[in-house]
């Protein structure tokens, strides 16, 4: 009986194993195209999850990934006993949750008026000039801010006729957050909204008929048949966003702080940089990235539970 | 009752359209005044306050400065062949990958991809990135700024999904007469997939033209440097030997042509963008549509 079992059991092993070398036989060209991009993402993407590991080792180059001596959770305990730790983890939070809270809906406003406006002619020039921004890149934007925000500056010629003193906004750690968030509204609403301009052209026409014969104003309209149109779209971009939520703009503050505005711009990912590439405490700001994935990661799968409980809207 | 509702449709209209039309000033006017001052006469423009209406007088004397400087031109011709061949390599496999994916011939096809969109949402950070870079010898290659990013997940998924729309009965009328998969992706799903491939050279292109932060940290070399390095010591460092280099000028007039030399690179770097930005803004949007399908 055994035995008999057990020839069976091979059979259907060795069955399958010849189909699958005939499968690959026949679609080989599908096979040797996925190589380059299995390749890509095993090396670029999967190769660098790997290197984690060194957060609970203390890497030596010479050593390398695996012959370096594991210390298990001393890295992260020697973090999150300094004095940045605190700081950079409060600054992560207060930027993502302000950009969150006046970035993430300034795009969907924007696609509320652009959508009232029956001009065409003024609808596309108005979206033309907003996106255009978007495209420039982080250095130039970051140059013209210098420009713009510095003591001899342009805002500052500005203000200085209206009657304040003069100052340079980049060096003061106060005005850092809302410089971050205003020109991130600045740069990216126009493109942002052509998400949302493409959710309400796929509302049905009929639904604003109707609301039309029930007696629906404008604005009734808005509130009653276009916000709940692009609702999903919203959810799915908020859950996004909310994953991001340790990953602020970090070109941009890399570009923008400096030792004197540390005390509110210093984020994650910025001390990660600094501790690692200029110090180069390679494990320890491993083992501060990972912390900074690992959250990123809890959250966004907090968000899509939560929206999937609440609205039947999720990421999967 | 109705004249009520006509007075606030009038006000509501009003407020819309002068704030719009404040919100594009203001998106358009940094650059405006950029291009003003680049333009300028230094000695004017130092005494100047506030706005640019206009330029104050008139000189190339910036853009001559910047075409003479060995850096700006180094790093212009870089950033051309990363853009280029970078470009052509991204568009290429990212087009692979969205043929096998939506061609439903592979197994595992959902595994794959479940493997593919996690990287989205999870990666392993900065540090074990340079070190791995350092480790496979791509440290200070130019065939790093090729490789790095190659594909965009986000591209691949636009273009799974439109590929994916493509009929099946296509594809196997053109198999009976004899063709490969190679044949099927390259003469019949890229020409009726146009659009897509348009809006993938434009993603990938602007992106590869604003790239600064991966080269910064792994390019030593200077004379790899791609056109952001250098403007961002231009700009951000305000590093005097990057910007005057091959620039004869005494002391005094040093300081003045600084600031102009600034507007002029901004000037030059963006000029690409600004120039083609009208005839592909159309594409970036139905690029963004196209994702938006997906969610």
């Amino acid at each position: 009986m055994v035995s008999i079992k057990h020839v069976a059991l091979r059979k259907t092993k060795k069955y399958s194993f010849q189909d699958f070398i005939k499968e690959i036989k026949r679609y080989k060209t599908i096979y040797i195209m996925l190589i380059p991009v299995a390749l890509y993402y095993l090396i670029f993407h999967y190769g660098p999850m790997y290197g984690l590991v060194i957060s609970f080792k203390d890497f030596s180059p010479r050593l390398g990934v695996m012959g370096s001596e594991w210390v298990g959770l001393k890295h992260f305990q020697s973090f999150f006993s300094s004095y940045y730790a605190w700081r950079v983890i409060r600054n992560t939070f207060l930027i993502s949750v302000l950009d969150i809270a006046l970035g993430f809906p300034a795009p969907i406003l924007l696609a509320l008026l652009l959508n009232e406006i029956h001009k065409k002619v003024f609808k596309r020039t108005i979206q033309t000039i907003t996106y255009l921004p978007h495209f420039i890149s982080m250095v130039v934007i970051c140059g013209i801010l210098k420009d713009f925000l510095g003591r001899d500056g342009a805002i500052n010629d500005i203000l200085n006729f209206l009657g304040f003193a003069r100052d340079n906004y980049l060096q003061n750690p106060d005005l850092f957050r809302g410089i971050y968030v205003g020109s991130g509204i600045w740069q990216g609403v126009g493109y942002g909204s052509i998400i949302y301009l493409a959710a309400i052209s796929g509302i049905d026409q009929a639904l604003y008929e109707a609301a039309t014969i029930d007696g629906a104003g404008r604005f009734k309209k808005i509130f009653h048949v276009t916000i709940p149109g692009i609702l999903p779209t919203i959810i799915i971009l908020f859950i996004l966003r909310v994953g991001n939520t340790m990953t602020v703009g970090f070109e941009k503050i890399m570009l923008l702080y400096s030792p004197v505005t540390y005390e509110t711009a210093d984020v994650i990912s910025t001390f990660v940089y600094r501790m690692g590439l200029e110090q180069m405490k390679f494990s320890y700001s491993a083992a501060i990235g990972l912390f900074n994935s690992v959250i990123n990661f809890i959250l966004l799968l907090a968000a899509n539970k939560i929206s999937k409980r609440f609205s039947e809207t999720s990421l999967w | 009752m109705i004249r009520k509702k006509r007075f606030i449709d009038y006000a509501f209209d009003s407020f819309n359209y002068v704030f719009l039309t404040v919100l594009a000033i203001t998106c358009l006017y940094p650059l405006v005044f950029v291009l003003f001052a680049s333009v300028s006469e230094p000695t004017q423009l130092i005494q100047q306050q506030g706005v640019l209406l206009r330029p104050l007088g008139f000189t190339l004397e910036g853009y001559k400065l910047a075409f003479k400087n060995p850096n700006i031109l180094i790093g212009y011709g870089n950033t051309l062949l990363y853009v280029i061949v970078g470009t052509s390599a991204s568009v290429f496999f990212t087009a692979l990958a969205g043929y096998v994916f939506s061609r439903k011939r592979l197994k595992y096809t959902k595994f794959f991809m479940y493997g593919i969109v996690f990287t989205m949402f999870f990666n392993g950070g900065l540090i074990p990135f340079f070190l791995l870079m350092k480790n496979i010898g791509l440290y200070d290659k130019r065939l790093l700024m090729i490789l790095n990013g190659m594909i965009w997940t986000w591209n691949l998924i636009i273009m799974k999904t439109s590929f994916g729309q493509i009929p099946d009965s296509l594809e196997e009328s053109a198999r009976v007469d004899g063709a490969n998969d190679w044949t099927i992706l390259f003469k019949i799903i890229l020409p009726l997939s146009k659009p897509v491939v348009a809006v993938m050279v434009l993603f990938y292109s602007v992106g590869r033209w604003n790239e600064w932060f991966m080269s910064m940290i792994l390019l030593k070399d200077r004379a790899k440097f791609p056109l952001q390095l250098i403007l961002r010591e231009i700009l951000i460092v305000n590093d005097k030997n990057t910007m005057l280099a091959g620039a004869n000028l005494s002391a005094e007039s040093t300081d003045m042509y600084r600031q102009l030399l600034q507007y002029s690179t901004i000037i030059i770097a963006t000029l690409p963008i600004l120039f083609i930005y009208p005839f592909i803004q159309k594409h970036f949007v139905k690029g963004v549509m196209i994702g938006s399908i997906k969610g």
